[in-house]
């Protein structure tokens, strides 16, 4: 376990390592390649600091839901009801905060409460009944449609006090206010973490190597740190030059980290794996299947909860209409990001890159002026295409 | 009589596994043939060379029926000569008719159109051939075992059998039902159509069988024409298992104490027929350092017996006692029992041992998490230690503790799967067919491995259907029938003949039960 190359017997070396590697970054790539595509055809436009703080608003709640979509998935189900419920979930927070004055905070923490219990309330049918996810949450988008449209009474609501506006169109607050057309906190912060990224890498990959377990070679390492920070501070500059860090960008940020460490190196995300991959194996193996699989189902309504908050905040108003077809964005970015659809398989980095392949080829049609009747062919194509290669690469 | 069918030098191998050697069968018309053998004996795969399900071309040998050569390329050939096999895994769609399940795939029809009323009425006549009192609109979900099985025989019969052959039609029956289906063969021998049994009742066969044929490792080893030659249970059960020890086993010197594990009346019912005992009130002990082998046929409730042990893994309304180094366990859920140092290997090493898709680490650390985590953090390091700790201890060859399981030889997927358990710390080991489809060199260390855990004071259980393996590693053998120990040898007392002697004693025992309860039944019906 010394030799560095032992995990590659047959193709040692840094073109072996890559092309190893390339199913993991694949997706980046191509994200990184639709990014410069529509950055040259919109003449710019795509990367502009206005444009790229819009299209982190837009995506926000998709990559939000896909968080949980990913663990749901990797359990081996799916959760068709992830758009009514942020829909109902919006409803009931417009009609808390502007008909019935709730202050801000309870009203909050009431609506993630309201999530987890419809969580709950399909998760126990699929987990503990047996019934098909794809069936009890069915149920769930046409039963949540229905709530949300009849807790409105049929009409908007809004709009809604200025301090819930700020948990989607707010920015973080500036602390050095007089530094020209930059705001110094926001790029301070993303030096920072850029910083802290590239030194965490650094210190897992000495620990690694310490204890010899085979570690990328040292120049791809190094590229691919340059790389890293590259994007997190080019991104960050980009942002900062707009109006600086959107709340809801930071709220994104720290669950992505949050779920990303969940299912890397936590006991409980290592189980959801096992579910996936095999549940009788796993059941034989000791692990609690059932309590997983309702776990994941109150986590997924929790975040579709926060999705519903942070998109009725984005439109300040609760509309009958609002989460209609999220489902479909919030799915299809687990596909593209190599989520398997037998379960067992799924990374959370590839779920954000896919909600963002997503994203981006929205925000860029848009800008090209492509109507919404093609934009679906495009996006519906890129999904197929997507799980082809996936399914391509695992058969060699 | 004339031979309808004739089997002339049949061999087939299976990836350099020998399954048949040059096997001469013959079967006259009108005749109920019976073969019988151990348990991997080679009947099934001489039943699907008959039948075409190995097609011409993928074995030695040639098939003469009717005079002529045939080659069959699938089952739809020889299904078209009248050669019907029903397997025993019923292959019938639970949720349609009897009537629609019969005629699935050639339903009477005009223009493409089933024709509704033929389809009713020819089912009716079917039913009443084989004696089953059922409208044919009756849904098969509806129906016991043993009528399931007659409406494969009247599936049989629309197809115009001429040879029928029967892979162990009683094993799941109850004693009037068995009976009853051997009334229909003996019926249809009168009427010309040939029948092969496969069985391992050796009082059913003697009851109804021309003539016996008995398999043993591929080969024909003997044949009994029962009108001219008197039926000797003992010869057959000779033929069934007397051979060399084909492989040796590792030296064993077994150094046994106290009790670790002892089973107080232990019983167990079917998860789905609840009212079906599967585990009847058995008493078990085990004890440190002892090696016990349950013998038995298939279906005898081995594995629900081991299962059940296990966190109630297996079975319904589960009852008994059970004392783990003197202490009564709490076996409520396998999370339990593996906190009180039960580790249960399946025979099913793909489906239920290991996920095929991740890697040997995950899969050797999965059941002890615990083990290399902290407050709920995986500490990678800590695991990455003990799974390439396993990886050596066990010998598993592979290119690294990444490598995923499902690119792995058996053998050393069955090594992946004891690193799991042993990674657990077991008091007792229950090891089900733990050298199912391993090769002979991988199945030395698997025996090597049982020495060491047995000397390191576990207890361990092995059941197999290998006989030769049991009595080359186990201390003690307890042979296991129809949910309950009908005997048991101390190794060096223990022969495969009193073993099969033991269980073949139980099957005709509850076999003579059931004629004789079968006779009150119908005696005393008005």
């Amino acid at each position: 376990m010394t030799d560095k190359t032992v995990s590659l017997p047959e193709v040692p070396g840094h073109s072996g390592f890559i092309k190893n590697n390339l199913r993991n970054y694949g997706m980046l790539l191509s994200l990184l390649a639709i990014m410069l595509f529509f950055e040259i055809v919109t003449d710019g436009t795509l990367l502009q600091p206005l444009n790229l703080t819009n299209l982190v608003l837009q995506n926000s709640y998709i990559v939000i839901m896909a968080l949980g979509m990913l663990l749901v998935i990797v359990t081996g189900h799916i959760d068709l009801s992830v758009g009514s419920v942020a829909g109902f979930v919006g409803a009931v927070a417009a009609v808390l905060m502007v008909r019935y004055h709730v202050s801000y905070p309870i009203a909050f923490v009431a609506c993630l409460l309201v999530g987890a219990a419809i969580g709950a309330a399909q998760g126990y049918w699929v987990a503990y009944f047996g019934i098909p996810s794809f069936i009890v949450t069915l149920a769930g988008m046409l039963v949540f449609k229905g709530l949300a449209l009849a807790v409105l009474q049929g009409q908007s609501v809004g709009p809604f006090p200025p301090t819930f506006q700020k948990l989607s169109s707010g920015f973080i607050p500036e602390l050095f206010p007089s530094a020209g057309t930059l705001y110094p906190t926001s790029l301070a912060i993303g030096i920072v973490l850029a910083f802290v990224l590239v030194l965490a890498t650094a210190r897992s990959r000495a620990r690694e190597q310490a204890h010899g377990i085979a570690v990328e070679p040292y120049a791809f390492f190094v590229v691919k740190s340059i790389a890293l920070a590259g994007a997190v501070l080019y991104f960050t500059y980009l942002i900062a030059s707009h109006r600086g860090l959107p709340n809801v960008l930071v709220i994104m940020t720290v669950l992505i980290a949050l779920y990303g460490f969940v299912t890397r190196r936590t006991v409980i995300g290592r189980q959801i794996y096992a579910v996936g991959g095999n549940a009788k194996a796993a059941k034989l193996s000791g692990v609690k299947t059932e309590r997983l699989t309702f776990f994941t189902f109150v986590n997924m309504g929790v975040l579709a909860a926060l999705a519903g908050l942070v998109f009725a905040a984005r439109l300040n108003t609760a509309t009958p209409k609002a989460g209609l077809g999220f489902e479909l964005d919030v799915i299809a970015a687990c596909f593209i990001g190599g989520a398997s659809a037998y379960g067992g398989v799924g990374r959370v980095g590839g779920a954000v890159v896919g909600a963002m392949i997503m994203g981006v080829m929205n925000n860029g049609m848009s800008i090209l002026g492509i109507g919404i009747d093609y934009q679906q062919v495009i996006k519906g194509l890129v999904l197929l295409g997507a799980v082809c290669i996936d399914v391509y690469n695992q058969r060699r | 009589m004339t031979a309808m069918l004739e089997m002339r030098g049949v061999s087939k191998s299976f990836a350099g596994v020998q399954a048949l050697r040059d096997v001469s069968f013959t079967v006259e018309a009108g005749q109920i043939h019976a073969l019988v053998g151990e348990n991997g004996a080679g009947k099934s795969t001489l039943m699907k060379v008959l039948s075409g399900v190995y097609p011409a071309g993928s074995y030695d040998g040639s098939i003469v029926f009717d005079g002529e050569e045939r080659r069959f390329r699938d089952i739809n050939d020889s299904e078209a000569l009248g050669i019907i096999i029903i397997h025993q895994e019923l292959a019938l769609i639970p949720l349609m008719s009897i009537a629609e399940n019969i005629f699935l795939s050639h339903p009477p029809s005009r223009f493409g159109v089933i024709d509704r009323n033929a389809v009713h009425r020819r089912t009716a006549e079917l039913l009443a051939q084989v004696g089953l009192r059922e409208p044919p609109d009756t849904l098969i979900t509806d129906l016991g075992v043993g009528k399931q099985q007659l409406v494969e025989i009247a599936k049989a019969l629309s197809k115009r059998v001429r040879l029928l052959i029967l892979d162990e039609p009683t094993a799941s029956l109850n004693e009037a039902d068995s009976a009853a289906l051997l009334e229909r063969l003996l019926a249809f021998r009168e009427q010309g159509i040939a029948s092969i049994l496969i069985s391992h009742k050796l009082n059913e066969v003697a009851r109804v069988a021309d003539r016996i044929t008995v398999l043993r490792d591929g080969r024909t080893v003997d044949s009994i024409d029962c009108r001219t030659e008197r039926i000797e249970e003992d010869r057959i059960i000779r033929s069934m298992v007397d051979r060399d020890l084909a492989h040796r086993f590792p030296e064993r010197k077994a150094e046994i104490g106290e009790p670790v594990m002892t089973v107080e009346n232990w019983s167990v019912y079917h998860p789905l027929h609840t009212e079906r005992q599967v585990i009847k009130n058995v008493d078990f002990t085990l004890r440190r350092g002892e090696v016990v082998g349950i013998a038995g046929l298939m279906g005898a409730g081995r594995t629900e017996f081991a299962m059940s042990l296990f966190g109630c893994a297996w079975g319904t309304n589960v009852s008994g006692k059970v004392r783990l180094d003197g202490r009564e366990a709490d076996l409520s859920s396998v999370p339990a029992a593996i906190d009180a140092g039960i580790a249960y290997v399946t025979e099913d090493r793909k489906q239920l041992g290991l996920i095929l898709a991740a890697d040997v680490r995950k899969n050797v650390t999965v059941a002890s998490l615990r083990q290399v985590s902290e407050r709920g953090v995986i500490d990678d390091v800590a695991e990455l230690k003990a799974a390439s700790d396993y990886r050596t201890r066990m010998r598993i060859r592979c290119s690294d503790v990444y490598q995923a399981t499902g690119d792995l030889s058996g053998g050393n997927q069955q090594k992946v799967v004891l690193s799991k358990w042993l990674m657990t710390d077991p008091r007792v080991l229950l090891l089900d067919e733990p050298t199912r489809g391993i090769d002979v060199g991988a199945k030395y260390e698997i025996y090597s491995i049982i020495n060491e855990l047995a000397e390191a004071g576990r207890g361990v259980v092995v059941i197999s259907s290998e006989m030769p393996e049991l009595l080359g590693i186990c201390d003690r053998i307890c042979v296991m029938n129809d949910g309950a120990f009908v005997g048991e040898f101390a190794a060096h007392d223990a022969t495969q003949e009193k073993i099969m002697r033991a269980i073949m004693r139980n099957v005709r025992m509850s076999g003579r039960g059931a004629d004789e309860r079968a006779a009150r039944a119908g005696g005393g019906a008005p």
